[in-house]
Order: structure tokens, then sequence, then C-alpha cells
């Protein structure tokens, strides 16, 4: 191999323009809007760290800029239609599909990725029991399945099997047949009840 | 290639790390790359990033058939911002590439054939200027008239699509007397649409031209050195020229086995002598690489009015597109399935595969057998109807056994659980009927529809079906494994294990570990990346790579081992025949050599510190033969049977059908991983629901009028019901550890079964999959509707090859239902006593 070291993404990138603030944190550049190209500079709120992002076109998506320009390679991008889930995110606690939400739209609310649900967070239970149930094949859905679920056990901790199927039915998996997302939901769904009943609490619920 | 690492440290591609207890084969070991993915850590090719690399993006030509007139890349290449351009006139080497056949160009040059076939790509510093590059590109175009119907393309006098003519293939299959028939007869047309892969993560590739004139290319692949075949011939470099290493695979399915982007990325990376990352979107993808083949089916059985079948007369007439891809070797699966798990002593079977300018076809899970499949079980299920008989007994009656013999003349080897397949799917005990409590999330249509329960019809089928596993047709697709046992920094014995086996999500990086801890006793297994600086693995593909590549890594633990205790023989002084064979005096256990006699031990680590141990080994399975004239041979090396049962439920009034329960039962060999294979049932499963009752890329003279995720419907978590799963364990003698592949057969059933249940709902023929709305409601003007469909009729044309009507024999001496064989007190896994090979068994 002869090139040197590798790196996210478009870390750092984006060329150095003029930029005229306007609003919270957004600037536009005044030589694109003269040439007709709307470019705007922000920062996002992402899983808890305010991200620079310098003069992306007005039209990006906030999965563009996730992956593109922030290099959250954790937030996956299968069709860009808002048809299978692989993006989802959480905007202010919301499930919204970061292909179909204008990244300049985000720049007032939380961003919370996969990344931003593990390790102690509201969706570490999630992600062992996918990897206890095999609800893991090639894995390329499980970012935005391990957000939906979260978002569905925080608002709907016992929902029953119907319902989370048809809460999940945004999320396509193209490998599992659902059968083991589904066992891991259920193993969550119960160790959660028995912990709360244990506790007296409800751990995770609205994603505290 | 060198320890470039991709994105960061938890993204290494496919060096995994595997840790664990002494677990081994059997157990439902978790996945080694299980927790990057639940954290989203692990890269996908698509994620992979290098500075100041490229981007680059391919145009395609809209029309399924056209003359290129004049193509004119000065524009584009002007654009500030665009590194390359390339089109034919750039390929350096040959002009096609192919898995089977050459015949494929790598842009098209002076015709294009189908609407979507790459004409140029560029390479430029962003994504978006690479697209605008893509539309600065002028083409002028002579558009021609299409040839999209196959049996057309076969008409005497047709146009040629390709100077190689209009039929990749021709099998005439013929077995016993082709003139005895059974007095009981049915005959009919079969269709089959077109099914994609749609793998969620759409293709890419990371291109990095390499100072000493080749390049290295991250590919998401099912076969490394296949691809590497290809591109370097394109590229006019040596093999050693091109080395690939796997990138992370979101999904493959068969959509992975050709080459698509790779050697497009690879001639910008040489033009540039920049990185070049090349990416689909999902439009892309669903032109981009050969779907499953649409099938135009015609099926004649016959029996005895006892319910033997006497023979099976077929004409299977399959949809290859413009390009060959691995449409021969489809062909011979759909030819020798056509008669389905079944014991036929005359058969006819005859096939097509047949070259138009639709979008090229080729390999998808199941692989030619889905389709017959779904051909021969409505077949089965309409002779059971006009016997009179059970369509369980029917199928338990003629099911195949070991040591009958195969329309091909193949003679079945053991083991094939067919009759038990079947038996085992019908005694599970069916769903609870719908109330008026019943949440509309679980009736048809789901909570937009909302049908009373009384207009609610309920259907259950059955279907039963084998596939072949490994490559067929004298194919030697061996498998290469490299294991090296030595002590880490801190003095304990590891283990490392290459392979260039693909990883696509099936889990063989979970196996090869499971594998290696149990051969050589060692906790602490490393897999390499699959690249091509190991020999290959074949591919991924065929229900092979457990059986290939699980033999391969095995072999290789095996002659470790071996070399480990000559040299530890050796030290010892033991005598000369104990050092050529010392596994009769020492074995390894737990960390520790132990003298099978003395009882001496001597640690891991001892016997290690005199240095590292490495061996290769390939791994072949048993020789087959080509088929004859006659499709006649020994063509495939082992099979795997499986039946489903499915139950629907319809709102006639709607057309729509709900998927209540699914049952199945399969023959999976030993065991490796009983979580693994669960998860490989039930997405089998899920993919021949899909092409059931939803999944159809449409085209409509030739343009693919559906390639999004809106329009091509993928089943979801509300369409899939859960799987009751009974696994048939019944050890293959010549895979390692007894083990069958598992991930293809499902789907082979999956399909069938469900549109049986559909049948039995609302009893209506239903001869074409998917089966949509509109072939499930009352439509006062059916005849007037637009239907894009084709014909059902597939019966052969000449009157020697079909039977007159008139001659057909009415059914006599029908036979009272014959009862369903009782099956009680079936365990959910078939037990039959594990295959203990552990010692030097290849």
């Amino acid at each position: 191999m002869s090139t040197g070291g590798v790196g996210p993404d478009g870390a750092g990138a984006g060329a150095a323009g003029m930029r005229a603030g306007v609003g919270v944190g957004v600037g536009v550049d005044a030589d694109a809007v003269s040439a007709g190209v709307l470019s705007l500079s922000y920062r996002l709120n992402i899983d808890g760290v305010r991200r620079a992002v310098a003069d992306a076109r007005i039209e990006e998506s906030l999965l563009t800029v996730l992956r593109e320009r922030l290099g959250v390679t954790a937030v996956k991008d299968a069709c860009e239609q808002g048809r299978c889930g692989s993006c989802s995110v959480l905007l202010d606690d919301r499930l919204v599909l970061a292909c179909t939400v204008l990244a300049a739209d985000a720049v007032d609310a939380r961003v919370v990725t996969v990344a931003g649900l593990g390790a102690g967070g509201p969706a570490a239970d999630i992600q062992a029991a996918f990897l206890e149930h095999g609800a893991v094949q090639c894995g390329f859905c499980t970012p935005g399945m391990v957000v939906a679920v979260t978002d569905l056990l925080g608002r709907r901790p016992s929902a029953d099997e119907d319902e989370i199927r048809d809460a999940l039915a945004g999320n396509v998996c193209r490998c599992t047949g659902y059968g083991r997302i589904i066992a891991a939901v259920r193993d969550v769904q119960a160790s959660r009840a028995q912990a709360a009943t244990t506790t007296g609490t409800v751990r995770w619920a609205n994603g505290a | 290639m060198g320890e470039r690492r991709m994105t960061g440290e938890a993204g290494m591609t496919g060096r995994i790390g595997v840790t664990g207890g002494c677990r081994g084969v059997g157990r439902s070991e978790p996945r080694p790359d299980g927790v990057s993915k639940v954290e989203g850590l692990f890269s996908y090719v698509g994620d992979l990033s290098v500075p100041g690399m490229l981007h680059a993006r391919t145009l395609r030509s809209p029309h399924p058939r056209a003359r290129i007139r004049r193509l004119d890349t000065a524009a584009a290449a002007a654009l500030p911002g665009v590194a390359a351009v390339v089109t034919a006139a750039d390929v350096p080497g040959l002009a096609t590439y192919g898995l089977i056949v050459s015949d494929q160009p790598v842009f098209a040059a002076a015709e294009t054939r189908y609407a979507g076939e790459p004409v140029a790509a560029v390479a430029a510093v962003d994504a978006a200027t690479a697209r605008r590059a893509l539309a600065a590109i002028e083409v002028e175009y002579e558009p021609l008239p299409p040839l999209v119907d196959p049996e057309r393309a076969l008409e005497p006098g047709a146009e040629l699509v390709h100077p190689d003519g209009n039929v990749f293939r021709k099998i005439t299959l013929r077995h016993g007397d082709p003139a005895v028939e059974g007095s009981v007869v049915v005959e009919d047309s079969y269709v089959v649409g077109m099914q994609d892969q749609a793998f969620l993560a759409p293709e890419a590739a990371l291109v990095v031209p390499a100072a000493d004139g080749g390049v290295d290319l991250w590919v998401a692949t099912q076969w490394l050195h296949s691809d590497r075949e290809q591109i370097a011939a394109c590229l006019g470099l040596p093999e050693a020229l091109v080395r690939l290493e796997l990138a992370g695979i979101g999904g493959a399915f068969g959509g992975r086995e050709d080459v698509t982007l790779q050697i497009h990325g690879a001639l910008l990376a040489l033009a540039t002598g920049s990185p070049v990352r090349i990416a689909y979107d999902r439009v892309e993808s669903f032109l981009g690489h050969p779907h499953r083949h649409p099938a135009r089916m015609w099926f004649r059985h016959t029996a005895t009015p006892a319910g033997d079948l006497v023979s099976v007369q077929a004409r299977v007439v399959m949809d290859g597109g413009a390009y060959a891809s691995s449409s021969p070797a489809v062909l011979a699966n759909a030819v020798t399935h056509a008669a389905g798990p079944y014991r036929v002593p005359h058969a006819r079977l005859d096939g097509l595969v047949v070259r138009t300018n639709n979008p090229p076809c080729g390999a998808m899970r199941g692989f030619g057998v889905p389709q017959v499949a779904f051909g021969h079980e409505a077949q089965m299920d309409r002779l059971a109807d006009r016997l009179g008989m059970d369509p369980v007994a029917l199928r338990v009656r003629n099911a195949l056994v070991p040591g009958d013999v195969l329309p091909t003349g193949q003679v079945l080897g053991p083991p094939l659980p067919a009759r038990e397949a079947i038996e085992a799917v019908a005694a599970r005990p069916l769903p609870p009927r719908l109330t008026d409590d019943t949440p509309r999330t679980a009736r048809p249509g789901g909570r937009a529809a909302g049908a009373p329960i009384s207009r609610i019809r309920r259907g259950v089928g059955y279907a039963l079906g084998y596939k072949n596993l490994l490559f067929s047709e004298g194919m030697d697709d061996s498998s290469t494994a490299r294991i090296r046992l030595a002590l880490d920094d801190a003095g304990q014995p590891f283990a490392t294990v290459h392979s260039a086996c693909s990883e696509v999500g099936q889990g063989f990086v979970t196996i090869a570990g499971q594998i290696a801890r149990t051969e050589l006793g060692v906790e602490r297994i490393e897999l390499l990346p699959a690249d091509t600086r190991v020999g290959s693995a074949g591919s991924t593909s065929a229900s092979r790579q457990t059986w290939m590549s699980g033999g391969a890594v095995r072999g290789a633990c095996v002659a470790v081992v071996d070399r480990l205790l000559a040299r530890v023989a050796r030290a010892l002084g033991l005598p000369a025949e104990v050092v050529e064979s010392p596994r009769r005096a020492l074995v390894i256990d737990e960390g520790e050599i132990i003298g099978a006699e003395t009882g001496t031990r001597l640690a891991l680590t001892e016997a290690l510190a005199a240095g590292p141990v490495e061996a290769e080994y390939t791994f072949h399975h048993r020789r087959t033969t080509a088929l004859d004239e006659h499709g006649q041979g020994d063509p495939h090396v082992a099979f795997a049977a499986a039946a489903h049962r499915a139950v629907v439920d319809v709102d006639p009034d709607l057309g729509l059908v709900r998927v209540v329960a699914l049952a199945l039962a399969q023959d999976c060999g030993t065991v490796i991983n009983p979580l693994s294979l669960r998860g490989q049932v039930e997405g089998g499963t899920a993919q021949g629901l899909g092409l059931a009752v939803m999944e159809e890329l449409v085209t409509v003279g030739g343009v693919v009028t559906n390639p999004t995720l809106h329009d091509y419907l993928l089943p979801t978590a509300a369409d899939v019901p859960a799987l009751d799963f009974v696994a048939l364990t019944y050890p293959h003698p010549d895979s390692p550890y007894g083990a069958k592949g598992v991930g293809e057969t499902p789907t082979c059933t999956a399909t069938a079964a469900i549109v049986a249940a559909i049948r039995d709902a609302v009893g209506r023929d239903l001869r074409r999959v998917p089966v949509r709305p509109v072939d499930l409601v009352d439509l006062a003007d059916r005849d007037d509707w637009d239907d894009r469909d084709e014909p059902v009729d597939a019966a052969p044309a000449a009157s020697a090859d079909r039977p007159d009507a008139a001659d057909r024999p009415d059914v006599v001496d029908r036979p009272d239902v014959v009862d369903r064989p009782d099956v009680v007190d079936r365990p959910d896994v078939v037990d039959r006593p594990e295959v203990v090979l552990r010692e030097g068994h290849r």
C-alpha cells in the first residue's frame, strides 16, 4: 500500500468561506448565495457533542451530514428514501429517519445515534439482548433497529408482540426474518419488568 | 496488504478477535463481530475512507437496447473537481467479464443491451460533483426495439441480442421411459416474477492505486478470488498486482457473486493515481446486480390411482437477461430439481435459459430451485386434489429416501429426511382462529384494512423441497485455510485463522472460531482479514461455506496439531513410528499435550516455546460429473430437504394476505451453532415469503419500473410471523462434523407453501408469484385490466412434446382419502447420535 493513514470520512472537510452568522449557530456563505448555491455553516449536537459543520449545502440531509461530513458512520445509509429505517436516530427524543430530515433543521435539537445510547445508556440492555438472541447477522439494520427499539420500549414498555412488530415495521432487516429481533425485545421487556419489580422503578422509560 | 486500518480502531475490517471460553462446535456462540455491530462501530464497505479519496459514480443506459452513436466525455472531464471519466475505450485489458462466461462488457461500447447497463464512470472530489459530471456526459443513443419476451427470443429468425446467441443453455433431461404415464394426470403452467436480493447495504468499494502499478481493493463480494481473476483480466494486470481484502458486507444473498463496480473503481483509481470510493445508491443497486431469474414453467405430472408418481414432464424457460452471469448453472439446478424430492421413475425435463434485453439474472438464495419448487408443489397439491388424497399423505408416499434414483440417474446418498420433514411440520400445532378480539394489526392488511372477521378466510398449505449443496456438475470448488498456532506476547497460546471465505452475515466468522477452538483446544483465536493473500475459499453461495471452508479450517487445524505432536514426540525421543503418526501416543486437550498411555502432561505453552506451528489445508468435496446429453450423470455433491407449512388469512375483498404462521422442518445435518442455524432458517423463510406475496422487480419493455424500496416491497416485522422450527439433525458422512449448509433450503419451500395456503383459503389457481391483490379479487372487467403480465401458458409448442388434451386419460378408481399418517410425540429436534470425528477426520 502506498498511501498514508486513514481516518473518518470528511472530518474537517469543506472549503473555508466568508460566513455571515445568522440565527443560532447558522451561517450563510455569502459567496455561495451569490453563486446560486445556498451554503450553511452550523453546529449540531450529536450524542451530546457539539460538532461544527462548515459550508454544507442547504439541501443536505441529516444523514448526509452525519456520514459524509462528520464521519458518523454508525448511522447507516441503505435507501435515502425513508423506507428502510437504517438511518433511524432520535431527534429531541423523537424517532426520525435521518435521510428525511434536513441537517440544517436539526441545529437546535439533540441528535442521538446508536453510538450515544449504549455503554451504560438506555440501549445497553437492548444491545446485549440482540447479541444473546442472535438478532444480528450482517448487522447493517442493527444500529437503526436498536434506536427504534429504544424508542418503542421508552414509549410502550409493555407492548405486546403485535405492537412490537407493528412498531418495528419501518426498520427493514433482510437477514434475520425478525424472529431473533423479536425474541431480543421480549427478553429486554421481561428483564426490565423484573428489574422494575425489584427496584420499584422502570429504569429506562422515556429514555431517562 | 500491510497493516492498514480503516476508519478508527473498532472498525478494522475483517480483523475480528475471537474471545471466550472453549465452547466450540455445537454451541450457540455469539458472533465475534457482534459487539461492534450492535454499537454501530463495525465498518461496512461504504463506511471506508482514506484522506484525499475521490468519489465515483456510474452512468447507465436508460434504454434496454440502443446503439451508441456518439459518446463525448470532454465536457464532463472539464468540469472543476472532476478527476477522470472512463468508458469502454479506457479498458486496457479484456473488454468483458463474467462469472462463467466472459460476455458482459465492462462498459457498453457500440450497443447497450439492458436498461441500466454501465456506459461510463466518473471520479470527482465529491459525490455531488461526480453526479453533475454524469449529467454532462453526452451520449447519443439510437434506441432499438428491445427483445424482452424469452419465448420470442427463441423463435427461429429472432434477432440476436448478442453475438453469442440468444440461448445461454439448453438442457434436455430424459430418464426412464418417456412414453410411460400414469392414469391420473395434472398439467399446468406457472410463472415466477423477478425477485431481487435487496441486501441492505448498497454496493461500494474502495480502490487504492499502489506504487508497484497494481491496485488494492476493499470490496464487498461473495468470492474474492473470482473477483480478482475478472478484475485483473480487464485491467490487463497480473493477478499478483490486484490485491483484494474483504470489507464489511451488509447482506448478499447471491447479489454479490458477480462483479459490479469493482473494475470501474479500479480503472478510475489507476487513471487518477488517487484512492477512489465508488458506490451505488438504492436505485443503482437494483439496476447494478443480477436478480433471481423469472421463470415460465409447464409441468405434467402423472400418477397411479393409488398415488404413486409415474412420470413428471416439465419445460422451464428462464429469462437470463442480457448477460450470462451464472445462468447456465442456475438452469442446471432448475432442471435437475424440477421433479422435487420425489421418486419419479420416468422424467422428461427440459430447460432453457434465454438471453433477452431484460436485466441480467444470476444467483439468488436457492439458485433456480425456488422457481421449480413453486411449480412442482402446486402440481403435487393438484394431484392430491385429483386423487382425493391428503396433500401431506401424497408427499409422504412419494418422498425420496436414500438409495432412490434421481431423474439425473444419480443415486441419492444418505441422509435425506424428506419424509420426516413433511411429517414433522404436519404434526405441529395450528394457530388459533381469528376472533373479534384479534387486533387489527394481526389481520390481513394490518392496521389500515380492518376487514370484519366474518369476511376473512383462512387457508393451510404445505410444501416439500430439496436443494443441492456445494457446486455441482464436476466443479472442484475447493477451499483453502491457513492456521498458525503460536504464543502471544504474554506467553499464552493463540491461533490465527486465515481464510478468504466471505462473511456476508451468515456467521462463518463464528463457526470458524468454534472449529478452531474445538480442534486446537486453544481459547484465543484471531481471524485474519479475508483477502487474496491466502488461497481461494470459493464462493459464499450454494450453502457451501460451513462444509467447504469449515472443512478447510478443520483440516488445517488437524495438520497443525499433527505437526505440533510430531515435534513433541521427537523432543521426547519417542520412536520414529510415533513421530510419523503421533496421535497414537499423544492427544491435545484443554491447553495440554497428554501422553495417551503414560499420562504425561506437557503444557501447550512449553510445546510452542520452540516456535509457532503453521499449516495450510485445502478441502475438496467428492467428485461429481457433468450432465450428459440426456441430462444424466452424478451432478450434485449432496442435498438438504425441507418442508414448510403455512397458515394464511386472506381478505378476499381487498386481496390482502396475512401469513399467520409458518412451520419449518429442515434437514440440517449436525448443528454447529444452534442460534446461527435459527437465524439462517428464519431469514431464508422470510425471503421465500417475500417472493410469495410481495417482492417483484417489474419490467415494462425491459425497463425496471420499481427500483426503490417504496415500490419494491420487502417483508417487515409485521409481515413475517414467528417460525415454528424443527431441526432434523442427521449427520452427513462426508462433511466436517456431519454439518450441512442451511441458508438456501428454507427459501426453496416457503414460497410454495404460502401460495398453497392462499389457494386453500380462496379456492383460486394462483399460478404466478408473487401473488398480488389483483390475483385475489374479482374484477368485473378483469379481461380489460391492463396486465403487464407475461402470458402464463408455458407449455411446449411442439405437439410431439405435449400430449393432446383429448388423449388425457380420465381419472379412474379414485381412492378414498388416505389418512395422514399419525405423527406422535415428535420432539422439536430429532436427535441422532452425534458424530464425533475429532481425530484426523478428512
